[in-house]
């Protein structure tokens, strides 16, 4: 490895973090899209300088775009500057930022409705776009996890963007409730050992495994106990804040919930709480470490409602034991004074050896620590409040 | 040349800056010809041809329902809850003023 490219997605704006393996020196590029939200930027894990990112806002709904060459430069897939943007007909040859929903009828059911906050059934709109997960094996394919919650896959590069629709035509999907957040897909996990698994988390639904590339669909929401909803135990609607796994282990999963820390070791067949002396259980963020698998990463929140670290201290919390016991890890972190959030998608790790840990804050801070979490530093103070951050190994 | 030639219409749009840069024109207004008569949807369906960048970023794709946070003004007067076929101000249609897309006071 030459570099380590950290990909910061904020409420205003893209940034570049890039460093060497030292990872000590940061140099910092941005802001991309200036002005716009970005919720989410991934990288392909064959071709890492093929990026994607999701571009939006109130005004001007979802944008895609796509950088071939590591970030520098950046183009909504099918409109790259110098090639045709319209067939002979004058029709746009690609629409990539059109996510349809399926609205054919699955199965006999018309998937067009899911529970409002009032109970009465609510049409899906499409909102934005929360996640973007490329695939495994190729750069022209990616995963888009939406608002509302749905799921979609583009084999084009992002040109076009087609639903995987089982998921939100699941038995359970009229049942699916927004939380105060909305209700999206925010987790995507590939499984490289398992191909055609999917693991995809939905607030306030729970979360679903297909092992079949999407075309069905399971609730693994066994074991967790939400005391929000009617029945703490159904068989959906828990507010699943993200789910980690360790490549190498892909039958044992981790998961921040809306309170309580999780664990599987079956591949969500059964769950079992972990959150062991953790000051809240309570968080958004949850990572493994990329050489230990039962090595984990959380950052406890605290709630309900004041969603900023218990005590006005920013701490990580690692656990070496797969869940249960955990270490405050504080070197180099505010430990007075600190009210900001972590959100979902906004902790990663890096492939080095020691592992990298990053996460971003609501305040614009991003941090990160290249020792696995014992000390830390603030690669950057003051950007825009972060959505997201993700982190690749550049060769 | 703006103004009108065999049932065309050279008009000018003003664009937000957002969508100018997603539509890569430098410039605050841009020359659009428009077939037929003008109308808010004939300017929109032109605009979306000539540059497909922005289709979706306006209106809904399939819908064509305006996006709740986009204005259209003319000549002084608001068109964004007007007839979507109603003809405008011949100041549009021949030049002297431009169609404005506007993005709509609406917080941060």
């Amino acid at each position: 490895m030459k570099a380590v490219r950290v990909l910061v997605g904020t409420k205003k704006g893209a940034f570049i973090l890039t460093s060497d393996t030292k990872r000590s020196k940061w140099t910092v590029d941005g802001p991309f899209f200036a002005g716009w939200e970005i919720y989410h930027m991934k990288g392909s894990p064959v071709d890492p300088n093929r990026i994607y990112a999701s571009q939006s806002s109130g005004w001007f709904g979802q944008i895609i775009q796509r950088s071939d060459d590591g970030g520098k430069t950046w183009f909504q897939p099918g409109f790259k500057e110098g090639e045709p943007t319209t067939g002979g007909d004058g029709m746009p040859l690609t629409e990539s930022n059109k996510f349809a929903y399926n609205t054919s009828d699955g199965k006999g059911k018309p998937l067009t409705t899911h529970q409002w906050y009032d109970g009465t059934q609510h049409p899906w709109e499409f909102k934005r776009v929360w996640h973007l997960e490329p695939s495994l094996t190729d750069p022209d394919t990616v995963y888009a996890g939406v608002e509302d919650a749905a799921l979609f896959k583009t084999t084009d590069g992002g040109r076009s963007w087609t639903e995987l629709s089982a998921l939100r035509g699941h038995r359970t999907g009229e049942q699916w409730t927004p939380g105060a957040g909305g209700m999206a897909v925010h987790t995507i996990i590939l499984d490289k050992m398992n191909p055609g698994r999917i693991y995809v988390a939905i607030s306030a639904a729970g979360a679903f495994r297909s092992d079949d590339d999407g075309k069905t669909w399971k609730p693994i929401n066994k074991g967790l106990s939400s005391e929000y909803i009617p029945d703490p135990h159904a068989e959906v609607g828990h507010c699943v804040h993200r789910i980690a796994m360790h490549p190498a282990k892909p039958d044992v999963l981790f998961m921040q919930k809306h309170w309580d820390v999780m664990r599987t070791d079956n591949a969500g067949e059964l769950w079992t709480e972990v959150s062991g002396n953790l000051p809240s259980d309570f968080g958004f963020v949850i990572d493994v470490h990329a050489q230990e698998p039962n090595t984990v990463y959380v950052i406890p929140i605290k709630s309900d409602s004041e969603h900023f670290p218990p005590e006005g201290k920013l701490r990580v919390y690692r656990s070496r034991t797969g869940g249960n016991e955990w270490e405050a890890l504080t070197n180099g972190l505010p430990q007075k004074d600190c009210y900001v959030n972590i959100l979902r998608d906004a902790m990663a790790v890096d492939t080095l050896d020691p592992c990298g840990i990053y996460f971003g804050t609501t305040g614009g801070q991003v941090y990160g620590s290249s020792d696995g979490g014992d000390t830390w530093n603030a690669i950057v103070q003051n950007l825009p409040s972060v959505c997201s951050v993700e982190v690749q190994a550049v060769p | 040349m703006l103004g009108r030639s065999a049932g065309r219409t050279m008009i000018r749009v003003v664009l937000p800056y957002h969508l100018r840069n997603l539509a890569r024109v430098g410039s605050e207004k841009i020359q659009l010809e428009v077939a037929g008569t003008v109308t808010v949807n004939a300017v929109l369906d032109a605009l979306e041809a000539r540059y497909p960048m922005l289709a979706g970023t306006i209106r809904e794709h399939d819908t064509k329902k305006r996006r709740a946070f986009v204005r259209f003004f003319a000549c002084g007067e608001d068109f964004t809850m007007v007839a979507e076929d109603k003809v405008l101000p011949e100041k549009i249609s021949n030049g002297e003023e431009p169609f404005m897309v506007v993005g709509a006071i609406a917080g941060g």
